[in-house]
């Protein structure tokens, strides 16, 4: 009983990913042939991008500001209190602020996403879609990974400005230490390695996030409650391979720029 | 005897006359259970036919077979003389747009108005605006609902929602009419209205179709009426006279079990389709 319920739940999971890759391929491909729909590029990219930067903003500048007090005190210890600002700056730019950034993207968008495709699927709108001789993957799926792939990567930048700022806020007005030396710091060290890591990694996060919150919407059976069932699965699936992939890529950057 | 009406402008009723939009030809698909079973008939051009049967027969499943949203496990199915079973999706969507299809709880978009709900199909093919504007206020006179050009689907009933659904199936003048259940929880007033509107575009336009329903008074109704174009409203036919292009299906348990007219259904010994209407 057991060694069958392993068997099913372990291909149960490969056709669930073998069904995902294939949706996440069918909808990237969609953008290079025609119809495209921009337009609606446009309003996801609305919707996901200019509607997370509230949260964004305040994660990503709190988060500096943690780092900023939590590093400063360790740093004390060493007398190192003066590389606040590089520790701060490394940390946002090539882990913190993309990470964070995909967790709450995804917290807000792939549970959207799931809910309104979920919605339409159970009140039949996908097939009536379908039946007016318009494809879904292409109205609905393609614009939003898209717009969710390049939103995540402006938003990912966003926060690491504001994390770096929340860090010299910390570092000045708690801290009180020299905000010159800070950005003096947080600047120098960088490197572009640095910035490519930062800015590789949205790039995934925003496809993961889009393909699973598309994937689980679509996927929806069993009305309301179904719905529900969708948008836990999109965000907890979406949040999970976000921080596996980022293990996966920091150890493959980190070979390539070592 | 049943007496067999002529077309309303009076030349012959075209059912019959050209090859079948559609044919079922063995068609059999299973979910967990089995839910068609050896499925085969035809609808011929200018025809009507009523899908009758108990709630969970397989009647909605039988309608999305037909014009590809689903695919069956055995059988083929001709829409419009092409083989869809093994079409591509995107070989589909020329097809489908060849149809209209009003589904059991309307399916409307819900963040799209009245307007761009029934001209979704025109919006896609970037037809111009005030065309647009034309023809969904054609449409929505149709159905008797011009009033509700900028509203929500929100902000309607579910007799409105229904009609309005009906404007967005014919707005493209398809070939054939799909119709899941359309008068389903509607309240008698209203289920007679959207009937007129069906008789009006099958008496009207002579668009082939294929109605599913549950309702013995709607088919009933279809059969016995004609949409009086002087009027503009339907009257009874006289006494014994039926339409001559709409028959009858009727499903047990995945099974085709009635294919025929008003009258041999009504005379059938077959036991289920006896207790079914009594």
């Amino acid at each position: 009983m057991a060694t069958y319920l392993i068997d099913r739940t372990a291909k149960n999971l490969v056709f669930t990913l073998q069904d995902c890759s294939l949706f996440a391929w069918q909808a990237a491909t969609n953008l290079f042939r025609p119809p495209v729909y921009w337009p609606e590029f446009l309003v996801q990219s609305d919707v996901i991008g200019v509607g997370s930067v509230p949260i964004v903003l305040l994660s990503g500048f709190f988060t500096g500001g943690v780092l900023a007090l939590q590093s400063a005190s360790t740093l004390a210890q060493f007398g190192a209190t003066a590389v606040t600002g590089r520790f701060v700056a490394f940390s946002m730019i090539r882990e913190l602020g993309p990470v964070l950034t995909g967790i709450m993207v995804s917290g807000r968008n792939a549970s959207s996403m799931a809910s309104e495709l979920g919605s339409m699927v159970v009140t039949e709108q996908i097939d009536a879609m379908r039946a007016l001789g318009v494809d879904p993957m292409r109205r609905l799926i393609t614009p939003r990974l898209f717009a969710c792939t390049l939103m995540l990567l402006f938003l990912t930048i966003i926060a690491d400005a504001c994390g770096i700022l929340g860090g010299a806020c910390v570092t000045i007005f708690i801290n009180r230490q020299d905000g010159t030396q800070y950005f003096h710091q947080a600047y120098q060290y960088l490197g572009y390695p640095d910035i490519v890591q930062g800015l590789v990694k949205p790039l995934f996060y925003g496809f993961i996030i889009a393909s699973i919150g598309c994937f689980h919407g679509m996927r929806t059976t069993g009305g309301t409650e179904g719905v529900g069932r969708s948008t836990i699965q999109a965000v907890v699936w979406a949040s999970v391979l976000i921080i596996f992939v980022d293990f996966m890529l920091t150890q493959l950057l980190l070979t390539i720029f070592s | 005897m049943t007496q067999v009406l002529d077309s309303p402008d009076g030349g012959p009723h075209p059912s019959g006359s050209a090859d079948p939009v559609v044919v079922f030809h063995g068609v059999s698909i299973s979910f967990a259970a089995p839910v068609l079973e050896s499925v085969s008939f035809s609808v011929a051009a200018g025809e009507t036919r009523v899908l009758l049967g108990p709630a969970g027969v397989g009647k909605s499943v039988l309608l999305k077979l037909a014009n590809g949203l689903l695919r069956p496990d055995r059988g083929s199915i001709r829409l419009f003389g092409s083989e869809i079973t093994k079409m591509r999706e995107d070989e589909l969507f020329p097809l489908r747009s060849r149809t209209g299809m009003v589904f059991q709880e309307s399916a409307l978009f819900d963040s799209l108005t009245v307007r761009d709900n029934v001209a979704y199909q025109l919006l896609q093919e970037f037809v111009p605006d005030d065309e647009i504007d034309r023809r969904v206020r054609e449409a929505l006179t149709f159905v008797g609902l011009e009033e509700t050009f900028n509203f929500y689907p929100g902000d309607l009933s579910g007799g409105m929602r229904r009609r309005v659904a009906i404007a967005r199936a014919l707005i493209h003048r398809p070939e054939l009419l799909l119709y899941d259940s359309p008068t389903g929880g509607l309240d008698p007033v209203t289920s007679t209205t959207i009937i007129e509107l069906i008789m009006k575009q099958r008496d009207v336009y002579r668009t082939p179709s294929i109605l599913v329903t549950h309702r013995l008074q709607d088919a009933f109704m279809l059969c016995s009426h004609r949409f009086d174009q002087n009027v503009g409203k339907m009257s009874k036919l006289h006494e014994g006279e039926f339409d001559p292009g709409t028959t009858f299906l009727m499903l047990e348990e995945g099974r085709l079990i009635f294919d025929g007219s008003l009258h041999e259904l009504v005379h059938s010994d077959n036991p289920f389709v006896k207790e079914f209407l009594e």
